[in-house]
């Protein structure tokens, strides 16, 4: 089976006027129809701008990405189109993804009528219909965006990229600006969604709990790059990179019994700006040696986990 | 159903602007300018232009409530034809601005490169110089007449627009609604149209109040020195002017033109003040 999404060796890099900055940086994956793919890492790895390049909404450097088998790399404007009803993204920040001064049905139907081919009486029945879907009243139809709460607002957003019926969707961060009840509700009706329409996300997030909960595979960024990538349960229970085990181990765990060690990270971020060839973890790395001054490569460790790091079984084996 | 929530926001806006009592009576007050200002040949008691040579700068009486000027004229009815080519002046030379200066401050907001740095370039050199001799000379050259002085102040005043909308438009467009319309396959024109203008127009909308009261003043100037309104039809400067030649021996000739150019520019500075209360979200209780 072809899988849904195909990414090959993706890269972009933005000018800046220190150098090329390397915002992601050679990255595969692919997933398949129906699952979730996780993408964590800490603010700055890249994770938004792979979300964003993969809609076109930034334009790749280089590398291919395929959609259902084909080349949608460099889309011809009329194929980006169609690609786009395909294709959907659900944005951070509920509070500026939605225009000030567009009522919740403008905002629904917008999609409809960017679309066209639908009556207005029919695109109105789509809205509400929508509405219903994500679960905001029929009364706030007039509403404007700064009169509801970040939940009923980052619901609109989810309506927003429903309404046309796409296969894959792109979740920037959906609930990271909302607290943590409203977070819940939030996942699970997308959780949902994704049942009922057989929908495959890409779940861009800082948030490791959200990321285990809602992920099939779980990828984890560094400075651009995939360090790491296994499925869900197998990356918990047994990290193999330096950097996927600290960040796991921020997570806070409820026992006092089983005292967890956490691994504190030293030293700043290595800029993105003309990396040098090497591990880019290394300068925070406690395991760092010579020769993770080469180039490393992505290996598969054991069935579908793979790791960028030249020294991976030492460490496990300590 | 559409309709009413729009009527709804303007009551909202409404409602917000009567607490301010100094930009409501300056309303009302301009309300009443551009009344006078459309049924002036129903209010004015006598003509504009008929002279009577009897009654040269004859004083206030019952016939002539504010007395007659130099040749006779009266000036309450001057003064009451006067507010159409002062008001027409203010309002659209600022119209004709603040067309040209969205479309250009919108463009190269929203294009940025090198359309932006192109009519920003323009505009600097535009603006090196001086706005009222640029009126002065484009209206010299187009020729004495209330048409020309108001579109040669209408395309003195444009840099001033196009850069608050320029500025306006660089912080709406990297709100990430503009990328969610992208992403929904938005053309350009929709989102400038839908999407920037309604979001970056409202500091404009101040500007736009107040920039009338200054055009009518730099418009009153323009008639004052001969490049305006042409006699006999009445205009506040060209009033202004005319009253100088008799300034010391009868100063009211000058002073009632003086105060109704005041009275207008004083309530459009306090209806933008109040509107720019009114339209910011932020100030909302």
């Amino acid at each position: 089976m072809t899988p849904l999404l195909e990414v090959r060796n993706l890269k972009k890099y933005f000018k800046t006027r220190a150098g090329l900055l390397h915002a992601v940086d050679g990255v595969y994956f692919s997933l398949d129809k129906g699952k979730t793919l996780g993408v964590v890492g800490e603010s700055g790895c890249g994770k938004t701008t792979l979300g964003r390049t993969l809609l076109h909404l930034t334009e790749p450097t280089d590398g291919q990405i395929f959609f259902e088998g084909r080349d949608i790399t460099n889309p011809a404007k009329k194929d980006l189109r169609r690609l786009r009803e395909d294709m959907q993204i659900i944005f951070q920040d509920p509070y500026s993804s939605l225009n000030p001064r567009m009522s919740v049905s403008e905002a629904i139907m917008e999609p409809l009528i960017l679309r066209g081919g639908m009556s207005k009486s029919e695109m109105l029945d789509r809205t509400r219909q929508l509405m219903d879907t994500v679960g905001i009243a029929a009364r706030f139809e007039n509403s404007y965006p700064h009169e509801l709460d970040g939940g009923r607002r980052q619901r609109i957003g989810i309506a927003r990229a429903l309404a046309l019926e796409p296969k894959f969707i792109v979740c920037d961060e959906p609930v990271s600006a909302l607290d943590v009840s409203i977070q819940a509700q939030t996942i699970n009706l997308m959780l949902d969604l994704q049942e009922e329409r057989g929908l495959t996300y890409m779940f861009v997030t800082h948030d490791l709990s959200v990321v285990k909960y809602i992920s099939d595979e779980i990828m984890v960024m560094y400075l651009g790059q995939v360090v790491e990538k296994a499925p869900a349960d197998e990356l918990f229970c047994n990290p193999r990179h330096p950097y996927s085990k600290a960040l796991l181990s921020a997570i806070p765990v409820l026992s006092i019994h089983n005292k967890k060690e956490r691994i504190l990270l030293r030293g700043e971020i290595t800029s993105p700006v003309n990396p040098k060839p090497g591990c880019r973890f290394m300068a925070r790395c406690d395991y760092a040696r010579k020769e993770c001054n080469r180039p490393q490569k992505l290996e598969e460790c054991s069935p579908g986990h793979f790791v960028l790091c030249c020294r991976y079984q030492e460490i496990t084996d300590k | 159903m559409e309709k009413k929530r729009k009527q709804l926001r303007i009551f909202e806006i409404w409602r917000r602007l009567k607490k301010n009592r100094l930009a409501v009576v300056a309303f009302f007050i301009l309300i009443l300018l551009i009344l006078t200002a459309v049924f002036a040949p129903l209010l004015a008691p006598h003509s504009y232009s008929q002279q009577n040579a009897k009654l040269a700068n004859a004083p206030p009486s019952a016939r002539h409530p504010l007395g007659n000027d130099r040749l006779g004229r009266d000036i309450l009815s001057r003064l009451i034809y006067g507010a159409r080519q002062s008001l027409q002046m203010g309002i659209i030379a600022v119209a004709i601005a603040a067309t040209i200066g969205i479309a250009l401050g919108t463009v190269a907001g929203f294009y940025g490169g090198w359309v932006d740095n192109l009519s920003m370039r323009l505009l600097d050199i535009y603006q090196a110089i001086p706005m009222f001799l640029l009126c002065v000379s484009l209206a010299a050259v187009m020729g004495p007449s209330l048409h020309n002085a108001i579109i040669a102040l209408g395309i003195g005043i444009v840099p001033g627009y196009a850069r608050i909308m320029r500025a306006s438009v660089l912080t709406v467009r990297e709100k990430e609604y503009i990328e969610a319309a992208r992403a929904i396959n938005a053309s350009d024109a929709r989102i400038i149209l839908k999407h920037i203008v309604p979001n970056a127009i409202g500091p404009l909308i101040v500007q736009i109040t107040m920039g009338v009261g200054s055009c009518i003043l730099a418009g009153s100037a323009l008639s004052f020195i001969g490049l305006g309104v042409q006699p006999p039809v009445p205009e506040w400067g060209a009033m202004i002017s005319e009253a100088r030649k008799v300034m010391r021996e009868y100063p009211t000739h000058a002073l009632y033109p003086g105060l109704c150019v005041m009275i207008s520019v004083l309530a459009c500075n306090l209806l933008g003040d109040g509107l720019r209360d009114a339209l910011d979200p932020r100030l909302k209780n």
